[in-house]
């Protein structure tokens, strides 16, 4: 060309070069996601590179992807499914990049045969339409029977956790989740259920408790335990509480009218500290810093008062405690105030903590995670945080499904039969789409160490019988009933990861030509 | 770079810091614009039609983007050659102009100037076969005229328009719910349009996206969606029959805009300041409450104090909104904007039926639905779908939806698509040609065989014989003068694009061959190309 069209380093690649830099992008973050699915999954290990090389060990797809730098444009598509997945349902974010590569794996094979991008893109569209309605049609709903319900929670709850740090621990903390979801009483708030670190212990040593914890410390010289509390959130300055109007200042020409303007304004705290004394509480919690002033005043009224507490903390305890929120005190016969039983200081390891129980509305709880290294607790959250979010989304729509590749084959078993139905070329696009489903259990299998293609051919000719429950019993090595087995997923989950696998697969396979623009120079550092 | 002699046979500067210059001359030029443009043409072309593909930008700053749209693509490619800047300016215009059709005009531009290559090889000027162009585009859109139809649709039966919002979103990701997304797409045009004037603004629909869910659960929405949420977490979610405040002040102490300073030098000051502050705050929110305010809309932030006693008081409070969502609200509501507290009065508050707050996801993310509208003529359309690129590339899509369903309501003049209307006034301009005299038929000609470019384009990214169905295709036309027949792209085993409802607006088409026409001759008119070697 005589005249470059773009810039000096953009980089443009066209058709199958195109085509072939995305499916390497793509399948190499597959590659890497893969051996992390399923309970025998192995973690990653990520080193930041920013100042300290933090380090971090996770079994968690979309904590893995979120940490990568990666420069293939492909890639990145799946790195966001990853994230949407995490945002929207929680759970399944390394399914649905492990499904969405096997998908453009075999779509490679297929283009290698000459066939064309849109044609495998409309295979693969009937071939989604066609599992979603069947996995539909196969969903378990208990919630008429609270009993069963709760049963397939826990089953949910345990399925989730078993690839995770705390399978061993799975009953425990499924339990922990489940009781923690529960009282949310459907709302799906996950904000009221706060989860709280402490490094010592074991993990069995973690424990759900019903009230509400803030990692705080009482005032010197105030009472440390108080029965029947009545509490009053506020969000107001207790430090100097400022003129706000703008451009108010202090002048003055003498000491004395310093000192006169200091007790005046030591005057309006103290007046605040009245106000406040008047709601009739026993018990005051800020957001704000609490000078040394005011708290002294709370102390000698005999009054709790706590500083400090974040904003998260704050919102939880109104949520909690029924109170409001308040930041004026005018008015203190119309203000909501928060009551609980008992507030006290409990020491969790070496560190005091505030418990508030015994509060009137019981959707928000706290679980308090122990454990031996930080690494462990943060790995621990974040399993934890998956499961709650998969319960979640389960108490919302609470159809199940069966796991251990028993969803995906079952999908391909009716995939497969569409496309012996279809005519044309499409037909392929449809059966690979098969295989693509019926490679997770094989991933799943590879990474227990057990012989994936004894096994899934196993389960294949199981999955010809009407009604079968047969999926990979991992712990045994064989194939097991997984109704049985108790290994429970969400339907919305499943169904999110089909979807979206799909809809990225399609996405990649669509582009024709990658253009990579000059990436931004940095401004050279003086 | 030639270089001038004065009669002492010293070199004669006429540029500035020549030597570090490159310089272009005649036809040499020419060839290289004409290949830049075509160069340009060449990236789109996969793109056009239903079978057209996508392709992925990679910013400076390594975020991608996904389009099948042309004027994104070209927005978003950087182009550094001058020539093919004035091909992103191109589909630019048709974009601002009609909104579709971005991919066709430059794929037009490339052909006509493909063509155009050959004619200059052979010694014909520049300008003549700009002229050519011109005389053959006149043609070219007359015919257009001649074979348009007009199109009957009410308020009531919006089939048709969604038919032709249709034809626009098959070519994108989108097509999978391509029904869905037309019929949401037409409703809200018709709800904003004012069909007496024959004037749509687009303004008033609002493109909203949010990641995740799937495509299938994107909603129009008869109102307006916010991606804010209440002022403070105790506030009522819910508000029914709602009377709105719209704010533009901040619920703060005043901040004159003279420089100024207040001295306090006495406790009493300090004390009367301290009230005045106290009334200050009390009498906002008590001014609010007087007019029987039951929401209030902030463009500002609120003061800790102010927040508490707005919630104190019940009057649920949303801050921080940007102008152009407050002045949606504002049209949707029939309130007005109130810049200060004084001039709150009962009959600047809007109104809404509902006021509902929406939780999304696992993550505390909240929009603020606000519904039933005294006035419904401001809607948004609410876009799901499963990546950031996808949520996107539906924004575009659904833009160029919205243009096409405006432009039916401006002039409802349509031609059928699949490349027929562009077979068509080829087959007319080629008979055209054979009756104007001199150096011009040529260029006509040329013309008439360029406009051959876009059915045979099609034909190409539907995986057909391109030579093969195009002469097929206008040996049909010919022989039944039809000029409704296209190229069978989605293999329905008809190319009558009447029956198959493929259509595409007049005007839009108009323009494409104008302003392809239009750049074509600028292009060609240029003959020498200077450009410093470097920049610094």
């Amino acid at each position: 060309m005589a005249d470059k069209l773009f810039k000096d380093d953009a980089v443009e690649e066209k058709g199958e070069r195109a085509r072939m830099a995305s499916f390497i992008g793509a399948l190499a973050i597959v590659d890497l996601l893969k051996t992390t699915l399923g309970p025998k999954g192995m973690d990653k290990i990520l080193q930041s590179t920013s100042r300290g090389h933090s380090v971090s060990v996770t079994n968690d797809g979309a904590t893995i992807l979120k940490s990568l730098h990666i420069d293939n444009p492909a890639a990145k598509v799946l790195v966001d499914i990853s994230k949407v997945q995490d945002d929207e349902v929680g759970d399944g974010t390394t399914s649905v990049v492990v499904l969405c590569g096997e998908l453009l794996r075999e779509a490679e094979k297929l283009v290698n045969l000459k066939i064309h991008p849109m044609t495998i893109i409309d295979g693969y569209r009937m071939a989604v339409e066609c599992a979603r309605s069947v996995l539909e049609k196969r969903t378990r709903d208990n919630r008429a029977d609270p009993e069963k319900f709760r049963q397939d929670l826990i089953n949910i709850a345990m399925t989730t956790l078993s690839s995770k740090i705390l399978s061993q621990e799975k009953e425990h903390f499924a339990n922990l989740a489940v009781n923690a979801v529960m009282r949310l009483k459907g709302s799906g708030n996950l904000e009221a259920i706060q989860i709280i670190k402490k490094a010592g212990g074991s993990l069995q040593d973690s424990f759900l408790d019903e009230g509400f914890i803030l990692d705080k410390k009482i005032g010197v010289g105030q009472p440390k335990s108080i029965q029947n509390a009545k509490i009053l959130v506020a969000n107001t300055a207790m430090d100097t509480d400022k003129v706000k109007i703008y451009g108010a200042r202090v002048r003055v020409d003498a000491m004395s009218k310093i000192a006169e303007i200091e007790a005046a304004e030591k005057d309006k705290m103290k007046q605040k500290v009245q106000k406040i004394l008047a709601h009739g509480i026993n018990c005051f919690v800020n957001r704000q810093l609490i000078y040394n002033f005011p708290e002294e005043l709370f102390a000698d009224a005999g009054i709790m008062a706590i500083e400090h507490a974040d904003f998260e903390g704050i919102e939880r305890l109104a949520l909690v405690t029924g109170g409001e929120i308040t930041s004026t005190f005018d008015n203190p016969e119309s203000v909501k105030l928060g009551h609980c039983d008992l507030i006290e200081e409990i020491m969790i390891g070496e560190d005091r903590l505030i418990r508030f129980s015994g509060v009137e509305m019981g959707e928000a709880c706290t679980i308090v995670l122990r454990g031996a290294s930080t690494h462990v607790l943060d790995e621990a959250e974040r399993s934890l945080h998956d499961a709650l979010c998969v319960l979640c989304q389960t108490v919302q729509d609470s159809r199940v499904v069966w796991g251990g590749g028993w969803p995906e084959l079952l999908m391909a078993k009716h995939v497969d039969e569409l496309a012996r139905k279809t005519p044309g070329k499409k037909s392929l696009a449809v059966e690979s789409f098969a295989a693509a489903l019926r490679a997770i259990p094989a991933i799943i299998a590879d990474n227990a160490g057990l012989d994936s293609a004894d096994l899934v051919s196993r389960l294949r000719a199981e999955h010809s019988k009407e009604d079968c429950m047969s999926g990979i019993d991992v712990l045994t090595g064989g194939v097991g009933d997984m109704e049985q087995l108790g290994i429970y997923e969400a339907f919305k989950v499943k169904q999110a990861v089909i979807l979206s696998a799909t809809e990225a697969a399609e996405m990649i396979l669509r582009v024709d030509e990658i253009i990579k623009c000059a990436p931004r120079k940095r401004e050279e550092r003086m | 770079m030639a270089l001038a002699f004065d009669e002492y046979g010293r070199p004669f500067i006429i540029l500035r810091e020549q030597e570090q210059k490159t310089r272009a001359k005649g036809l040499e030029a020419q060839k290289a614009n004409i290949m830049a443009a075509k160069s340009v043409a060449r990236i789109l072309r996969t793109s056009l039609g239903p079978k057209g593909m996508d392709k992925m930008l990679q910013s400076g700053d390594g975020d991608v983007t996904i389009s099948n749209d042309g004027a994104t693509i070209l927005e978003q490619m950087e182009v550094e050659n001058q020539i093919g800047k004035l091909m992103v300016e191109l589909s630019r215009s048709q974009d601002y102009e009609i909104g579709d059709g971005t991919t066709g005009v430059v794929v037009t531009a490339g052909a006509l100037l493909e063509q155009a290559e050959i004619l200059l090889e052979r010694g014909i000027h520049p300008i003549r076969v700009a002229e050519g162009y011109e005389q053959a585009a006149r043609i070219a859109v007359d015919h257009l005229s001649k074979i348009s139809h007009s199109f009957e649709f009410s308020s009531t039966n919006i089939q048709p328009l969604v038919q032709t919002c249709m034809t626009t979103l098959s070519s994108k990701i989108v097509n999978r719910c391509k029904a869905l997304l037309a019929e949401i797409a037409v409703k809200a045009v018709l709800a904003v349009a004012d069909l007496e004037r024959k004037d749509v603004n687009l303004d008033l629909i609002k493109v909203e996206g949010k990641v995740g869910g799937k495509l299938e659960d994107t909603e129009l929405v008869y109102g307006i969606v916010v991606d804010k949420d209440m002022s403070h977490p105790q506030m009522p979610k819910r508000i029914e029959d709602a009377k709105i405040a719209i704010l533009t002040c901040p619920f703060e102490p005043p901040k004159p805009k003279t420089k100024h300073k207040i001295d306090i030098d006495s406790t009493e000051k300090f004390e009367a300041l301290r009230e005045a502050e106290k009334k200050y705050f009390d009498e906002m929110v008590q001014k609010c409450k007087d007019v029987g305010a039951t929401l209030v809309i902030c463009q500002w932030g609120f003061d800790d104090e102010a927040n508490h006693l707005l919630m104190h008081r019940g009057l649920p409070a949303v801050r921080w909104v940007g102008g152009v969502e407050l002045e949606l609200i504002a049209i949707a509501t029939g309130g007005r904007i109130v810049p200060r507290f004084q001039e709150l009065t009962p009959e600047k508050l809007g109104r809404a039926g509902i006021v509902r707050e929406k939780s999304f996801g696992t993550t505390k993310d909240r929009m603020l639905y606000i519904e039933q509208c005294a006035n419904s003529r401001a809607v948004t359309i609410f876009i799901r779908g499963a990546s950031k690129m996808m949520v996107e590339e539906t924004k575009r899509s659904i833009h160029d939806a919205l243009c096409v369903a405006r432009n039916l309501i401006r002039d409802n003049s349509i031609v059928y698509g699949g490349g027929s209307a562009e077979i068509a006034c080829s087959i007319a301009v080629e008979a055209a040609a054979d009756r104007i005299p001199g150096v011009e038929q040529y260029a006509v000609r040329a013309f008439a065989d360029a406009l051959d470019g876009v059915p045979m384009a099609l034909a190409e990214n539907s995986g057909l014989q391109p030579i093969d169905t195009l002469t097929a295709v206008k040996a049909q036309q010919i022989k039944e003068k039809n000029p409704h027949l296209g190229i069978d792209c989605n293999d329905v085993k008809t190319n009558d694009m009447k029956e198959q409802n493929v259509f595409e607006t007049l005007i839009g088409k108009k323009q494409q061959i104008l302003l392809a026409t239009q750049v074509v001759k600028m292009i060609l008119k240029i003959d020498d190309v200077i450009t410093p070697s470097q920049y610094i």
